[in-house]
């Protein structure tokens, strides 16, 4: 955990991850997600801001600039830093049940 | 945090974390009570005993000359009638010296926190120059945070009301808002900045949840084209009125070669650090094509670039 920033009751509903924040963008859905990622710049929490992010866990262990985690704060978006890779997150969490937040990708419509 | 397919009772947790984050901002003085009783020194136990079964009290800040200098409570009389000591013993003797207090400045986090460390039921509020200001309770938090509270939630249903009525109240033609936003080239930090200010201001207006997240996602997208593809910066306009939203950016170059093929997904034009930092793929654009109801784009090479698109208020949804 690396805000104060902590949801304790709030509901995921579903998982996504990208490192391209145009992807995150294309596939929002209504309800809270969750998004992983390597990226650690202030522009992913914005991200999260428009596309109704609920958390977002850095992958490989990456600890983000301070910036990045005051923006955190200020938008009340909680920050995850975890030790496994993306793919081995996204397996996990996943296999947990997790379902995908992506609906289609914009060239396979 | 539970992983869940349905989402319920989504208002309760935001009320809950609502009143959680107000002891992180609220101050003491907001919520302690000013108006306090106290003795000095040399009050005698007899005259403490009187006063607190008239106040109805268990305990009083001890002040001399303003200055807090030691608390006695009902604990303190009760051991000074059970040594026997004479009933014209002062405050002074039986008081204790070392008072737990907190600073009126301080948030109302720090006397949670201290209220749970030493169990006492009170604690004196001091000004920073040591003067007695107010005493505070667990119930005095307890109420100030729900009149804070309620206070917030009015000013911004209000606020929100105000804002939603605007085109009911202003007669007009064609009345429209207008929201105007400068970007500067290359400011990477503070990108999506203005975006995010533009979301307040619809969600003030009231738009309903998917128009809100196809408006700020587009208007983000043009933000960040403003900020990495530009060479001064722009502007970015937004235009609302009961019809619809529109956004324009304008900038004053480079301009693209082949504006139609830029709505491509993929098209870029991105340099490498621009990649790097997550964006630059050439999605910004087919992502306001995408989440817009009309979107076009002019350019001239050397001249410069206007982004129109249009969010038509209804039909309300397209996802």
């Amino acid at each position: 955990m690396l805000t104060e920033t902590f949801h304790g009751e709030a509901e995921i509903a579903s998982g996504g991850a990208a490192d391209l924040m145009s992807d995150v963008l294309a596939f929002t859905t209504e309800k809270n997600s969750l998004l992983l990622s390597g990226l650690t710049n202030q522009q992913v929490l914005r991200t999260a801001e428009m596309a109704n992010i609920g958390a977002i866990v850095f992958v490989r262990g990456k600890i983000p600039p301070p910036p990045t985690i005051e923006l955190a704060e200020k938008l009340s978006i909680p920050l995850i830093s975890c030790c496994h890779s993306m793919y081995q997150a996204c397996g996990l969490l996943s296999n947990a049940g997790l379902p995908d937040n992506g609906v289609a990708s914009i060239l396979c419509q | 945090m539970s992983i869940k397919e349905k989402s319920k009772g989504k208002n309760e947790v935001n009320e809950l974390t609502r009143v959680q984050e107000l002891v992180y901002e609220v101050r003491v003085k907001e919520v302690m009570t000013s108006e306090v009783v106290t003795v000095s020194p040399d009050t005698t136990m007899r005259d403490l005993m009187r006063i607190l079964r008239t106040k109805k009290i268990s305990g009083v800040p001890v002040v001399d000359g303003g200055d807090l200098i030691g608390i006695i409570s009902l604990e303190d009389l009760v051991k000074a009638v059970a040594d026997r000591q004479r009933p014209q013993d002062t405050v002074g003797n039986r008081m204790t010296r070392k008072v737990v207090f907190v600073r009126a400045d301080e948030l109302a986090v720090q006397a949670v926190n201290l209220f749970a460390q030493h169990g006492y039921g009170r604690l004196p509020v001091v000004d920073n120059d040591g003067k007695l200001v107010g005493i505070l309770t667990g119930s005095d938090i307890t109420r100030g945070l729900l009149r804070v509270l309620s206070q917030r939630y009015q000013a911004e249903e209000i606020r929100r009301y105000r804002a939603s009525h605007i085109f009911k109240d202003i007669d007009s033609e064609q009345t429209s808002l207008i929201l105007s936003y400068h970007i500067a080239a290359g400011d990477f930090d503070h990108g999506g900045a203005a975006t995010s200010k533009l979301k307040r201001a619809l969600e003030r207006l009231g738009a309903n949840p998917a128009l809100l997240r196809r408006v700020t996602i587009s208007s983000y997208e043009a933000e960040m084209n403003l900020i990495l593809h530009t060479t001064r910066g722009g502007e970015l306009r937004v235009v609302i009125n009961p019809e619809r939203i529109v956004i324009i950016t304008e900038d004053d170059g480079p301009g693209i070669e082949d504006a139609e093929a830029a709505f491509k997904p993929g098209f870029t034009t991105a340099a490498d650090w621009v990649r790097e930092l997550g964006f630059g793929a050439g999605m910004g654009l087919a992502n306001i094509k995408r989440y817009s109801d009309h979107a076009s784009i002019e350019s001239l090479p050397d001249k410069g670039s206007r982004l129109l698109a249009v969010f038509e208020m209804s039909p309300p949804d397209k996802t």
